[in-house]
């Protein structure tokens, strides 16, 4: 009966059980993520170059999809600009979801002061509105790389710890923790051995979750000229800098929103299309 | 009983002043931690270290952080709220103006959005599983998918460019006519509507829904109760609770929704004031603006918190 169930998870999880509409939105994202490792290799102009006599130009033979308010090729941009939203947003949910869980699941092992500080101080983290403590952050500090990584990651620590620890408690009170604390098992083994392999399933697909969160939020900083900062320029920051071509509809200001909602898009349609067994809570 | 309620609200309260003064800190330290002497860029590069010295005496920067968070905080309980770096004049002189109109952009987008939100909630969770009902929700979930400034581009580009009904930007000075009016408010009041009602409409629809598959509302559709009636008598006053709790919640987006769109649309507001504050970095500014926008979210939050507590028929 075990090995069944076993078996018939893991087919699940290596994708039998994926419909249509998760196939596509899948195939998507890695696209995009093809983009984001090769984009330099791919670029038919360096992103620099002034390869049109006409800014906002339309799309053409050449130039695909269309040129920058400064002339600059738009299709080259957008490649490069996969690089920085994906890369950032990746590294960011990274860091925010795994200290984050791990948070959660000690809070939920341990109990007691430790639990009640934990959760009292990251949910008052979690009464600054994201934006505005993105706001805060790089009127302290200042723009960078490294600087937007963090803060997005310390934004969303909060809401990971939160649904790591919810569902950490409800193993945590099953017959095998009671058995491995008898045992003498010490902490780490608990988290890593007991808890980590029945709370993984939906951990990932609330990881999917709140990378679209904060892919948002990078973009909305971007666009409020807070995020990248020139020359460099992921999607938000193509936004803003070409939003002077919106009166004529210009290529370079849609395709770069564009290349957000199919990202954004994608991620929640998989996570909504996900084999049940693996997006939901009861383990 | 009535007094396990009350412990929970007030419990609830006191949660949500000690969050402000952790909140309050934070904002406090995170815009003290600029790099750079806050007295030599008031001074410029051309001052003499006697007088930067002299600044710093002046502005109590020597203090202990503690004591200058104490003193702030002082500050603001009389209503003082620093003076602005950028233009020397008083934070809360340049807030005032600012705070009314985001509060009337705000005012207009919760007087559109929910009623809109509501109907469209209510009467999709009432005709789940159909054409209109999927409708509803794949819309909703594409602009809850997508940036506030998308959805502040797209109705740019449907509503003054193709259809040209309306400017895309709006410069506000006085309104002197209902044309005007609808000129200023249009585009950002859209936009906010959009972002607000697809969360509410979520909400709304996931709250009667839950009430819906209850044993109650089984029965009454046992006994031969119209489907009208089933909803709207025995499901939606069992599920006003966790509708006023979604309503107070999506509201609170409006925080981080504002941002974008007064920035976008320049529109002069206390999220544009605050946007500008940071690229001069004026700091009694952001502290300030800062300051307004997590008490107004802290206040929703908590307020559907406790909707929710005062709803639970467990608790009464």
């Amino acid at each position: 009966m075990t090995m069944a169930r076993v078996a018939s998870s893991r087919r699940s999880f290596l994708g039998h059980s994926y419909n249509l509409v998760g196939v596509v939105a899948s195939l998507v994202i890695l696209a995009w993520t093809l983009v984001a490792i090769f984009a330099p290799y791919i670029i038919p102009h360096s992103i620099g170059d002034i390869v049109d006599d006409d800014y906002f130009g339309p799309m053409r033979q050449g130039l695909w999809l269309g040129s920058d308010y400064l002339g600059r090729d738009m299709l080259s941009r957008v490649l490069m600009g996969a690089r920085y939203t994906v890369g950032i947003s990746l590294a960011a949910v990274s860091i925010a979801c795994f200290s984050g869980v791990v948070l959660g699941m000690i809070a939920a092992v341990t109990g007691g002061w430790l639990d009640t500080c934990l959760s009292r101080f990251l949910d008052a983290m979690n009464s600054i509105p994201s934006k505005l403590f993105g706001l805060v952050v790089v009127a302290a500090v200042g723009s960078s790389i490294p600087v937007l990584i963090v803060t997005l990651a310390v934004i969303y620590i909060p809401g990971a710890y939160r649904f790591a620890r919810a569902l950490a408690v409800n193993i945590n009170t099953m017959d095998f923790m009671t058995v491995a604390r008898v045992r003498g098992e010490n902490t780490v083994y608990l988290i890593g051995s007991e808890i980590l392999p029945n709370i993984i399933r939906p951990v990932l697909a609330d990881f999917g979750l709140r990378f679209v969160f904060v892919v948002l939020l990078l973009s909305g900083l971007s666009f409020l000229g807070l995020g990248l900062q020139p020359p460099l320029a992921d999607w938000g920051a193509l936004v803003r800098e070409n939003i002077g071509g919106l009166p004529f509809a210009a290529p370079a200001v849609i395709v770069p929103s564009l290349a957000i909602a199919s990202l954004t898009i994608s991620v929640n349609l998989l996570i909504d299309n996900l084999p049940q067994k693996i997006r939901d809570r009861g383990v | 009983m009535k007094s396990g309620v009350l412990k929970l609200v007030v419990k609830r309260l006191a949660v949500a002043v000690v969050t402000l003064l952790i909140v309050l800190f934070a904002v406090f330290f995170a815009t003290s931690m600029l790099p750079g002497d806050t007295a030599s860029i008031l001074l410029g590069q051309a001052a003499t270290p006697e007088a930067v010295a002299g600044l710093r005496e002046a502005m109590h920067l020597n203090d202990p952080a503690i004591l200058r968070f104490l003193r702030w905080l002082l500050g603001l309980l009389h209503g003082d709220l620093g003076t602005s770096y950028a233009n020397d004049m008083p934070v809360a002189a340049l807030i005032g103006g600012r705070f009314v109109n985001t509060m009337k952009l705000a005012g207009i987008t919760t007087l559109i959005s929910v009623p809109l939100a509501l109907t469209l909630g209510i009467t999709a969770a009432m005709l789940r599983g159909s054409l209109y009902d999927r409708t509803v929700t794949v819309l909703s979930i594409g602009v809850i998918s997508v940036p506030e400034f998308m959805v502040a581009t797209l109705a740019v580009l449907l509503f003054a460019v193709y259809l040209r009904w309306l400017p895309a930007l709006s410069s506000v000075n006085e309104a002197h006519s209902l044309a005007d009016l609808v000129r200023i408010y249009a585009m950002p009041v859209i936009t906010l509507t959009f972002v607000i009602s697809a969360q509410m409409i979520r909400m709304t629809r996931a709250a009667v829904i839950e009430t819906l598959s209850t044993p109650y509302v089984e029965m009454a559709l046992l006994k031969g109760a119209s489907r009208s009636r089933m909803v709207l008598r025995h499901a939606l006053p069992n599920a006003l609770g966790p509708i006023v709790n979604a309503v107070a919640l999506s509201l609170s987006y409006l925080v981080g929704g504002v941002i974008i769109v007064e920035t976008i649309f320049n529109y002069p507001g206390i999220a544009k004031l605050m946007v500008d504050a940071v690229a001069t970095r004026d700091l009694p500014l952001i502290q300030s603006c800062a300051m307004i926008f997590c008490l107004g979210y802290l206040l929703l939050i908590t307020t559907a918190d406790i909707i929710a507590i005062m709803s639970n028929p467990r608790l009464r």
